[in-house]
């Protein structure tokens, strides 16, 4: 009996073989740590706040700068299991976090905040940092329901990263299985105070590399 | 073609005595025979439907390799079970046969690692390509570390 080779599927590995995912690699690699121009941005900062009188002018500057972030925070739409749907509610018509300037944005180049709301898997691991790499600075992710914290039920499974705070930083966590969207609201206030608060340049500690 | 029928039948040309369910027939076929029975249910017992193919790891007894296929016009559902030695991965690939068992043997070859001798296309299929183990087998621990994140 003859057995006919299958159509040609996509090649393994996927992504070495698409060009531009290559290009971004190759200018992610080249590309010097930390944020460039809110380092000159900050330097700035320090030397008119350290003339007289000039600390004045940066607190006020600051605090204009941090409401206008803290008041149009936009997220990326990015959903990966079943708190998704929370979230989607969440910016649904009911709750509609845009009366707190949210819109939920289908690129992560204009995005300020990445919700990861769901389980992490090890392979989906890599493009959630891509995307994360992709985001402007400064940049925020709220880590959204018991397997992006921790694993949730799937912890002692063999595929899911522990925790999603071991690919990106993350600065709120909400717990749930699935989070209310009432919770994941509080999250995005407790989010929102946070920004408010944030400070000149756009550093933030690198995730730790484990392994 | 009801169950008893197929079990005699079975048992005529593969010298097994099959275990009865309802409609279901179990028959343990040797490794050697594996394609040849499937390939014989298909046109004898008219077992034109493959609903799916695993294995079981029975730890110091080896993987069995267990596949379902299916009569639909007369309700009659064939199960198929063979057992490799301890140690020995190899197992006969049913894609001939079956075209629909390419990515069951997949998936098994993902999970339990048995390579499918005969197989077109045989990699991984649901988990990433530099995965390393088999994560359904009883001695894969669940804590193997999957640089960088665990």
């Amino acid at each position: 009996m003859e057995v006919k080779p299958p159509v040609p599927q996509i090649p393994a590995p996927v992504w070495g073989d698409i060009k531009d995912l290559q290009e971004w690699e190759k200018y992610r690699q080249q590309r010097t740590e930390g944020d460039q121009t809110s380092n000159t941005l900050a330097s700035l900062a320090d030397a008119i706040h350290h003339m007289p009188g000039g600390w004045i002018v940066v607190t006020t500057t600051e605090k204009i700068f941090n409401w206008a972030r803290s008041s149009s925070i936009w997220p990326v739409t990015f959903g990966l299991a079943c708190c998704a749907i929370e979230m989607m509610a969440t910016f649904a018509s009911r709750f509609d976090v845009e009366r707190f300037g949210m819109v939920p944005w289908a690129s992560p180049r204009h995005s300020d905040l990445m919700i990861v709301s769901g389980t992490v898997t090890i392979k989906m691991a890599p493009m959630l940092k891509r995307i994360y790499d992709q985001m402007p600075d400064p940049k925020w992710v709220v880590s959204m329901g018991s397997c992006a914290n921790s694993g949730g039920p799937f912890r002692h499974g063999y595929h899911v990263v522990k925790g999603v705070d071991r690919v990106v930083p993350v600065d709120v966590y909400v717990p749930g299985c699935p989070p209310t969207p009432d919770s994941l609201m509080y999250g995005l206030l407790r989010l929102q105070d946070q920004v408010a608060e944030f400070q000149k340049s756009g550093r933030k500690p690198a995730p730790t590399q484990e392994g | 073609m009801n169950p008893t029928d197929a079990v005699s039948r079975i048992r005529e040309k593969f010298g097994v005595g099959p275990a009865v369910d309802g409609a279901t027939v179990t028959a343990v076929v040797p490794i050697e025979r594996w394609r040849e029975a499937a390939d014989w249910a298909k046109s004898t017992l008219g077992c034109r439907y493959f609903n799916w193919l695993s294995a079981i790891d029975w730890k110091t007894d080896g993987l069995e390799v267990v596949c379902r296929i299916e009569n639909l016009d007369r309700g009659l559902v064939v199960m198929l079970r063979t057992r490799l030695v301890a140690g020995e991965t190899r197992c006969p690939s049913l894609v001939p046969v079956y075209r629909g068992a390419d990515w069951m043997e997949r998936e098994c070859y993902d999970m339990f690692g048995v390579v499918f001798d005969g197989h077109p296309d045989l990699r991984r299929i649901l988990l990433s390509q530099d995965w390393e183990g088999y994560p359904l087998r009883k001695d894969y621990a669940v804590d193997t570390p999957h640089a960088p994140y665990r």
